[in-house]
Order: C-alpha cells, then sequence, then structure tokens
C-alpha cells in the first residue's frame, strides 16, 4: 500500500465513520445516560444514595423540650425521612416546631458518639478512643468500688435535665442505693412555679394553664410564640386568641423590655424596665384592690393573708392588700417600672374586667429559673380574678400515678453516703425548699477545696455549656477527676468528660415521658424507637443497671429488673398496652378540684401569707418575706464600670438549651442576629449615640464575666441603656456546623441567686458596649 | 515506504501534470477505480459505525437479568375474582401496591396450586422462607420524580395500559434489561434505541409524561409537580 492509498483509507473510513457515528443515536443516548449518571449513580461514590424500601409511618414523642409533641415519622425501609405532628395528639394535633421538625439532623448528624469513647488526650482537649462496651462499663465500676471502700460514695453527684419518669428515677434509685445525696437536675421557671404553688396552694402539683379558653392574656415576659410552655400548644392558642376562639378576640399584653415577637404581635407592648416585674404586678394589684376590681367571693371565702391577720399568739400581721395599698401605688410604681400610671390603672382595669383573664410567668422560653417573689405576685394577680382552677385559667396538674417501686434497702456505706449533706445545699436550712440547686455547685466546687466531687454523671443535660458563668463551670469540671456523659451527641459536656456511654437517640429508644409542660390534664407517653440504633449505643436505662449488678451486694439488689424495658412495663403498670397501642395514656376527663378542696395549705386557701415558707425555717421574721413583693434581684457589676445592662433574650429558631441547634434551625436566624460567625447585640439607636456606636459595626462586649466580640444591630424595639443578646449560640462541642457560630451568652453572665429558692434569678448583668 | 514507491508515487502525480501518455511506462497503473479507494473506506467506516451504534450499541449499554420467577397474567388474569385490582390495588391511605407483596401470594400459593417448575420454585425459594420476592420493576421511575397512582388512575381516568403497555395479557415474565450506566429499566428510554415510539407505553421519560400533561391539560406543569 502506498502512502497515498493509507491516506486515503485512513481519511476516508474516519470521515465514513464520523458521518455514520452522527446517524446513530449513540451519542443522543450517551449524553442523556451521562446527565443521569452524574445525579443517580455518581452521587453514591460520596455520599450514598438512600435505598428504596416501603414507606411507613412511626409515632413517637418528641422530648427535645419539655413540650412533650407527639410526633409522625415517615420512613423509607429503615431511614427515618421527615418528621411531622402527629395529627390528633392532644398536645399539638399535628404541628411541629423548627427544632422538632429538625430533629432527624440530630439522628443523623455527624454529632452523634459512635460507641462508647474514653478521653486519652489533656482533658478538654476533645482527643477521644473508642472502647468496647464491656470495658468502659468495667472502668465506671472500678472508679466507683473505689470511692465506696474508701468511704466517698457521697462525692458520686449526677446532673440530669429532669426528675421526671423512669430513667431519671434509676439515677436517684442508683445515687441512693449507692450512698450519695447529690442526685442534681438543671432547673427551670417550671421549679419557681412550682414552688410559688406549693407555698400558695399547697401540695406538689404542677401549674397547667387553660390557654385556649383564656381571652386576656397578661404576659409578664414569657415568650409566648418563642417556645414558652409547650411551643407547639401555646402556638396554636396564640393563632386562636388571634383569629377569635371565643366571639371575640382575645387580648394578649406583654410585659418585657424588648420587642420580642410576642411583644410585636400583641395587642399592648409595655417596655418595662427589666427586673421590675413584680413591682407592676403588684402595682396592678393595687389598683384591682383599691377599685374592688377583684373576686369577692373568691377572696373572702377562699384565701387567707388577704386581709391584715391575728395568729394564735395574739400578734397581728400585715395581709397582702395593706402591702399592697401601702406599698404599689400607680405613682410609687410608676417611677419603678418606667410604666406611666395611667397606663398602669388602664391596663389593671382591663385585665380584671375581663371575661377570662390569664396572667402568665416566665422569661422567654423560661429557662431561667427566676424570681419566686416575682412568680408570686404574679400568680397573686390569677388569685384576685379568681381564674384558679377556673375555664380560661391556671390549676394544679398532678401527674399520672405509676406502680411505685420496692423499697431501697441501704446498706451502711449507703447510709453514711446518703445522710452527708448536699454538695448544691439544696433542701439545707438555707434554702428548705428548693430541691436542687444546680447553679450553685460549680462556684462551690472551684472555690473550695479539691475533691468535693470524685466523680459526675450527666444525662439529658449539657451544664458546660448552659450554666450561667461558664468559666465557673469549666473551672469546676477541671475539679472532678471523673465526668461521665451519657449523651447521644458529642456536647460541650461529652467533650470535657473522661468517658462517654452514649444513650440510644431519642428516635432510637423506649422511655416514658410525663404531662408535656403547663398542659392542663395529666398525661404519660411513651417515646419509642422509630428507627434501629444507628450506632454502637445502649439505653442509658440498661448501663446503669449493669453497672450497678457489677457493683454487687444492696446496689445491685436495689435493681432486680431483667432490663430496662421490664422496668418500663412493669412501672407503666395497666397503662402499658394502651400506651403501646396509642403512644399516650390521658385523663381527658380530669377536672381540677373546686375551690373548696382545691388548696392543701394548712388554712386550705389559697394563702397570699405564705405559712408554709414560714413553717419550712427560714429565719426570717418580718410579715413582708411572706407575702409576694417586689425585691430587686440586682444584676451583678458596677454601674460606673458597666454602665448598661446586657438582657439575654431566647428566639425559637435557636435551641439553647442541652439541645444543640441543628443547622436547619441555624439556617433561619436571622441576619441581625448572627452574620457568619459573628453574634449582633440588639442596642436602641439612642445607646449607640451616647456610646459612640455604628450600625453593622464591631464592638467589644464586657461584662464582669467575660468579653465578647460582637456586631452591633439598632433597633427602637430595645429600651435604651439595654444590650439584647440571643441565647443559644457559641457552642463549642457538636461539629463545624454548630461550633464557633456566635457567643454564648450564658459565658458573659452570672448567677444570681433568689434569696428564698436560691435557684438562679438572673435576668440580665451590667455591661460596657465600646466601638473597636 | 519505501523509495521505489516513493519514485512511483511521484511519478504518479507528475503523470497527473503531464498527462496519460507520459504514465503509460509504469508497471503499475494507477486505474480508473483509484477514486473508489477514499469512498470504499468511507462506506467501510460508515457502515461499521451505523453497525455499531444500531446493533452492537444497545447490547453493550443494557445488562439483562431475568426475574426471580416466571409470572403469566393470563394464568392470573384467569385465576382472580377481582381483575387487576385482586393484586395491584389502592391502599386505604391512597398509595398504590404497585408491585404486590409476598403476603398478597401467599394468600392463594400457601401450597402449590399446579405443576409449574416455576411455582414449584416460588414456594420452595419465596414462600416457605417468607422472603419478598426481589422483582426487577420495568417502569421503575429515579427517586426524583414524584408519581402518584391515584392522580393518574383515579383522577384522570387513565387506562393501565396507557403507560404500561398490555401487561395483563402477558404469558411470561420477559427479560428485564437495564442500563449499565444509570441503572435505569430500557423501559424508561424505551427499546428503540433511538428513543423513537410509537405508542405512549413505548417509553417513559419525562418528556413523555410532559406531551401527556399538555395533551390533556395544555400544558406541561411545573417543575414541582413532579420534582418535589
Amino acid at each position: 500500500m502506498d502512502r497515498r492509498t493509507f491516506l486515503e483509507i485512513l481519511v476516508g473510513s474516519t470521515a465514513g465513520a464520523g458521518a455514520g457515528f452522527m446517524l446513530t443515536p449513540v451519542n443522543w443516548k450517551l449524553m442523556d445516560d451521562v446527565t443521569i449518571w452524574t445525579q443517580e449513580v455518581w452521587p453514591d461514590f460520596f455520599a450514598g444514595i438512600p435505598e428504596r424500601g416501603e414507606v411507613t409511618h412511626a409515632n413517637s414523642v418528641c422530648n427535645l423540650c419539655p413540650g412533650g409533641c407527639g410526633i409522625t415519622v415517615r420512613k423509607v425501609a429503615d431511614r427515618a425521612t421527615k418528621i411531622e405532628g402527629r395529627r390528633g395528639y392532644p398536645v399539638n394535633d399535628g404541628g411541629i416546631c423548627i427544632l422538632g421538625a429538625a430533629g432527624l439532623q440530630l439522628l443523623y448528624g455527624p454529632w452523634r458518639v459512635p460507641s462508647p469513647l474514653r478521653r486519652v488526650g489533656k482533658p478538654g482537649s476533645g482527643k477521644f478512643e473508642k472502647i468496647s462496651w464491656e470495658e468502659a462499663i468495667s472502668e465506671v465500676v472500678r472508679k466507683l468500688s473505689v470511692l465506696r471502700r474508701k468511704g466517698k460514695a457521697h462525692t458520686v453527684a449526677s446532673i440530669l435535665g429532669s426528675d421526671r419518669g423512669t430513667v431519671p428515677n434509676l439515677f436517684a434509685r442508683f445515687l441512693k442505693a449507692y450512698g450519695s445525696p447529690n442526685f442534681i437536675c438543671t432547673t427551670s421557671a417550671e421549679d419557681t412555679s412550682e414552688l410559688a404553688l406549693k407555698l400558695m396552694q399547697g401540695g406538689k402539683a404542677s401549674a397547667g394553664y387553660d390557654l385556649e379558653r383564656a381571652n386576656f392574656i397578661l404576659s409578664f415576659g414569657s415568650g409566648l410564640i418563642e417556645g414558652w410552655g409547650s411551643p407547639v400548644r401555646v402556638i396554636k392558642a396564640h393563632s386562636l386568641w388571634r383569629s377569635g376562639n371565643l366571639r371575640k378576640r382575645a387580648t394578649v399584653v406583654q410585659i418585657e423590655p424588648r420587642l420580642s415577637n410576642t411583644a410585636a404581635k400583641a395587642d399592648n407592648w409595655y417596655p418595662v424596665n427589666p427586673g421590675t416585674e413584680a413591682a407592676l404586678a403588684l402595682g396592678l394589684a393595687h389598683v384591682i384592690i383599691r377599685e374592688s376590681l377583684y373576686n369577692i367571693y373568691f377572696i373572702r371565702n377562699h384565701t387567707s393573708g388577704f386581709e391584715d391577720w391575728t395568729d394564735s399568739a395574739g400578734n397581728t400581721h400585715m395581709g397582702f392588700k395593706r402591702l399592697v395599698l401601702t406599698e404599689y401605688t400607680p405613682d410609687a410604681v410608676s417611677r419603678t417600672t418606667g410604666i406611666a400610671a395611667k397606663k398602669i390603672v388602664k391596663l389593671a382595669r382591663a385585665f380584671a374586667r375581663a371575661r377570662r383573664p390569664l396572667a402568665v410567668w416566665g422569661r422567654g422560653k423560661g429557662s431561667v429559673s427566676g424570681s419566686l417573689y416575682e412568680c408570686m405576685a404574679v400568680h397573686a394577680l390569677n388569685a384576685l380574678v379568681g381564674n384558679i382552677n377556673k375555664p380560661g385559667g391556671v390549676s394544679v396538674r398532678p401527674e399520672i400515678a405509676t406502680h411505685t417501686w420496692p423499697r431501697v434497702y441501704q446498706d451502711a456505706t449507703a447510709l453514711a453516703g446518703f445522710s452527708r449533706s448536699r454538695i448544691d445545699g439544696a433542701n439545707t436550712n438555707r434554702y428548705p425548699l428548693t430541691k436542687y440547686l444546680p447553679d450553685r455547685w460549680p462556684q462551690i466546687i472551684s472555690r473550695k477545696e479539691a475533691g468535693t466531687i470524685q466523680a459526675l454523671f450527666v444525662h439529658d443535660a449539657d451544664p458546660y455549656y448552659t450554666t450561667l458563668d461558664t468559666s465557673a463551670v469549666a473551672k469546676a469540671f477541671e475539679q472532678i477527676p471523673f465526668v461521665v456523659s451519657f449523651s447521644s451527641y458529642l456536647d460541650e459536656t461529652a467533650f470535657h468528660s473522661d468517658l462517654i456511654l452514649p444513650n440510644h437517640h431519642y428516635l432510637e429508644r423506649w422511655e416514658d415521658l410525663p404531662t408535656p409542660i403547663g398542659l392542663q390534664k395529666p398525661m404519660l407517653s411513651l417515646l419509642r424507637p422509630v428507627v434501629s440504633p444507628q450506632f454502637d449505643t445502649r439505653h442509658v436505662g440498661d448501663v446503669l443497671m449493669t453497672i450497678a449488678r457489677s457493683l454487687g451486694g444492696a446496689v445491685a439488689n436495689a435493681f432486680p429488673w431483667r432490663n430496662y424495658k421490664a422496668l418500663l412495663k412493669e412501672t407503666m403498670g395497666d397503662k402499658w398496652s394502651t400506651m403501646k397501642k396509642t403512644g399516650y395514656v390521658e385523663e381527658a376527663d380530669y377536672q381540677p378540684p373546686i375551690w373548696k378542696d382545691a388548696f392543701a395549705t394548712r388554712s386550705r386557701r389559697f394563702e397570699f401569707y405564705t405559712t408554709a415558707l414560714k413553717r419550712a425555717g427560714m429565719k426570717r421574721n418580718k410579715d413582708l418575706d411572706y407575702l409576694p413583693h417586689y425585691e430587686p434581684i440586682t444584676p451583678e457589676g458596677d454601674s460606673e464600670t458597666y454602665p448598661l445592662t446586657l438582657i439575654p433574650y431566647e428566639l425559637i429558631r435557636l435551641a439553647d438549651g442541652a439541645i444543640g441547634n441543628p443547622p436547619f434551625c441555624t439556617k433561619a436566624v436571622e441576619m441581625t442576629e448572627l452574620k457568619g460567625n459573628d453574634i449582633f447585640v440588639e442596642i436602641n439607636p439612642k445607646t449607640a449615640g451616647d456610646y459612640g456606636l455604628a450600625k453593622g459595626r464591631y464592638a467589644m462586649l464586657e461584662t464582669p464575666k467575660g468579653k465578647a466580640k460582637v456586631l452591633v444591630h439598632l433597633s427602637e424595639g430595645i429600651m435604651p441603656g439595654l444590650i439584647g443578646m440571643p441565647k443559644g449560640l457559641g457552642h463549642a462541642g457538636y461539629d463545624g456546623y454548630l461550633a464557633g457560630k456566635g457567643v454564648n451568652v450564658n459565658s458573659l453572665m452570672g448567677v444570681v441567686e433568689d434569696p428564698i429558692s436560691g435557684l438562679c434569678a438572673t435576668w440580665g448583668i451590667q455591661a460596657k458596649l465600646t466601638s473597636v | 515506504m519505501s523509495t521505489t514507491e516513493e519514485k512511483e508515487q511521484t511519478a504518479g502525480e507528475q503523470g497527473g501534470e503531464h498527462g496519460p501518455e507520459e504514465a503509460t511506462h509504469e508497471p503499475v497503473k494507477p486505474g480508473a477505480w483509484r477514486f473508489l479507494i477514499p469512498i470504499v473506506a468511507f462506506g467501510a467506516g460508515f457502515v461499521s459505525l451505523l453497525v455499531l451504534g444500531w446493533v452492537i450499541f444497545p447490547h453493550l449499554l443494557y445488562g439483562e437479568k431475568q426475574q426471580p420467577v416466571d409470572f403469566s397474567h393470563v394464568v392470573h388474569q384467569e385465576a382472580v375474582d377481582e381483575g387487576c385490582e385482586s393484586c395491584h390495588f389502592f391502599r386505604e391511605d391512597g398509595s398504590f401496591s404497585g408491585i404486590p407483596k409476598l403476603e398478597n401470594c401467599v394468600q392463594c400459593h400457601e401450597e402449590p396450586m399446579g405443576e409449574s417448575s416455576e411455582e414449584a420454585k416460588f414456594i420452595a425459594e419465596y414462600v416457605e422462607p417468607g422472603k419478598e420476592i426481589p422483582w426487577h420493576v420495568y417502569a421503575r421511575q429515579p427517586q426524583c420524580a414524584f408519581f402518584s397512582h391515584a392522580a393518574h388512575v383515579k383522577m384522570a381516568e387513565l387506562e393501565c395500559a396507557k403507560c404500561h403497555g398490555p401487561v395483563g395479557d402477558s404469558d411470561h415474565a420477559r427479560p428485564y434489561q437495564y442500563n449499565r450506566l444509570t441503572k435505569y429499566s430500557r423501559d424508561i428510554w424505551g427499546w428503540n434505541i433511538a428513543g423513537f415510539k410509537k405508542k405512549t407505553a413505548d417509553r417513559m421519560k419525562m418528556d413523555d409524561c410532559a406531551e401527556c400533561h399538555e395533551e390533556s391539560k395544555g400544558h406541561k406543569d411545573a417543575c414541582f409537580v413532579c420534582h418535589k
């Protein structure tokens, strides 16, 4: 073949092939297929494409907040794909909040603890190694056995998110059998509210609010649409108020120093000087009493301590009426609260004349315990209008009784340890009425001698993040040689633990849940596995029982159950089958007792003058101490150095408790709250003018507890002199989606204790803001 | 290439320039057929690529699998009371059962009902161990497409055969072919490799959905109607 032929053949056949190819469907078909390949098959190399499967729905309960909503999880095979509100559920009837809907990110997110972990690096370095469950449990058992043998059983403590339900009770039982009084739970406004009810109405019960039927809602800073109470239920009630659940729309009045969403949607907003809410409540009481607008029948027949009274020894005591009429005139209250006297009179009249008025209390979401007297003052308003246990009012709500466990037999070591006084000082002469003081122990440990707590168990709580004055908590953690976290997530506390024994995630486990916060009717609901455990985790109840069994002796004997599920089934007793079938039991026909039988106080009446407080052994002599009154909770810091006041605020889009904010929620945070990794503080333009601060510029925020670089957002919706800062940012744990975003406002705050309960009553702290 | 050949080629070219008379001395005479070389080459390339594209390519692109068990719609149609709905029914929540579950089969096939070896295999391999039959689904759409049988069958009152063809008349389960690249069933693109169709059931691509939507509704519908 010559060159020419070769070239002719080469060029000819190539051209022919090209032309032929263009007349085949190969190119068009492959172009389409490659597109599909990049979309359908290619991603599988990197992330994996979920397998197909049958679509099913499983019901359970959300336990991300005390709201206790019913949820329906859509599943494809064993993969949960969506969380929706459960239709027909008594609490939320199909509704769901942003956090509840984002629960799947918590389940499948990279922050899950995959297996038991042991710290290998320095404390807080976050370096862990995977260990087996047997190894992990034997390490705990070894440490606990040594402590017990050395007579240091009382130096073991636990911090939990709640004391209700079988799991918290297992912890309490464990510590009792082991020999430690230090069962500590984190507290919230609910604890103060329960205490106020106990003092004024007697007995142990929680407050239930008949929000749906109320037609005048007087909110003392409660974030009604920002996650207060059971969030979905309250938001639904809010819609009813706005659209008119009765014949007319309900009136909503918000008393709060900052224009929150709740305030913005209210009929009236009263920007009150922060921390003076109790004075305003008593000012309203003054007008109601002076103008005889109160429920005379209720006050006369079912209350005590309203009028001046004489005790059995013949001493005359001041009643609520005299206190309020002399001390809380509209003019005096106006000076304290900054609300004009005329407005106070008008508001008091509107409230008392409403058909179904209701005063609610608990700042923001109610995450801070708050002032006891303030709570009592607000509750006194409810008593004045006679809405206790009435439709549209506030009622007491007991819990559904469950099967009681056998008594714990304590051996000598347990008895010796258990009888020691608590590390947090709760239930002592100083604070006889308070169950737990979770904000006190960090200071106690960090400033006292080392070794007060030798081992700490943390479950369902993230004290390292949520406790105010974070640096004190960090110091306290350094003093504790052995911290065990049962968290499913790598939260801040888990990050600073020596051992993590991960619990099943809430969508993977069985557990009972008590009545959602604020509900009038007792309920008991069942958390059940929606998907099979994704990692090598174990139910905390089973782990605790295994530890107890390995410790042997009386500790082991206190746990006769085969496993947690057996215990749960036995505890639920005859309710188990219903709970398993429907997911909950409810006392739908529960009615709060009528006034005659409603009060378990010694006088069998509603007590304005709380004799229970007196009997509890408080060393206070003045009548004032036993009446709801305004006792300022002074924020830390001197106003010379720190002329402004920092107040944290809460948002429904930011989880600020033990659960870190999932990315879905963080995405929803506004540009005036978080920009990139920078947090905004909100100040009035007047404040900005006074201190030379400009919109969108950086500033240094400094409090006696710490400082942080922040961005400035100007808003007419906050009172001059105040700095608003969102709660729930500034995480260090979890992962890059959450960590490092903004500043944890808790790290800038300090604990100011309530004089009576000892609980954290902090509402703000003195601060200064300088431009940088 | 040798020097001689180069010479010859040069001579040939020169011959072209100086006229045919001078070239007659050459031993190899570039004949009149010479011009055919590129044409034949072109034709060979053309035809081989056509064969490759139309005949071989489909065999390379598509893999073939047999269904786990042979199935006769004809036999079953005769045996059941409620026609197609006996197995392909709407559930209470409105979702469509599509491929029936094993429990549906077991209602009749707990014991062999006939002599067929396929039925015996089906009972031994699936009914007794209680294992679902891993059918290959001819009409399976990608995950990104949302499709509701209720909307099409109940509301728009489409015949099953409009999209699925006369499946009910089949006496054997035909082989399942799948695209090796995309993992889709061959039925989606259609069995014609060029994508031509004669009737609506021949293809199940998005354009085919849109075509029908346009015909019946007057517009192709928005993306999110199917891509949720």
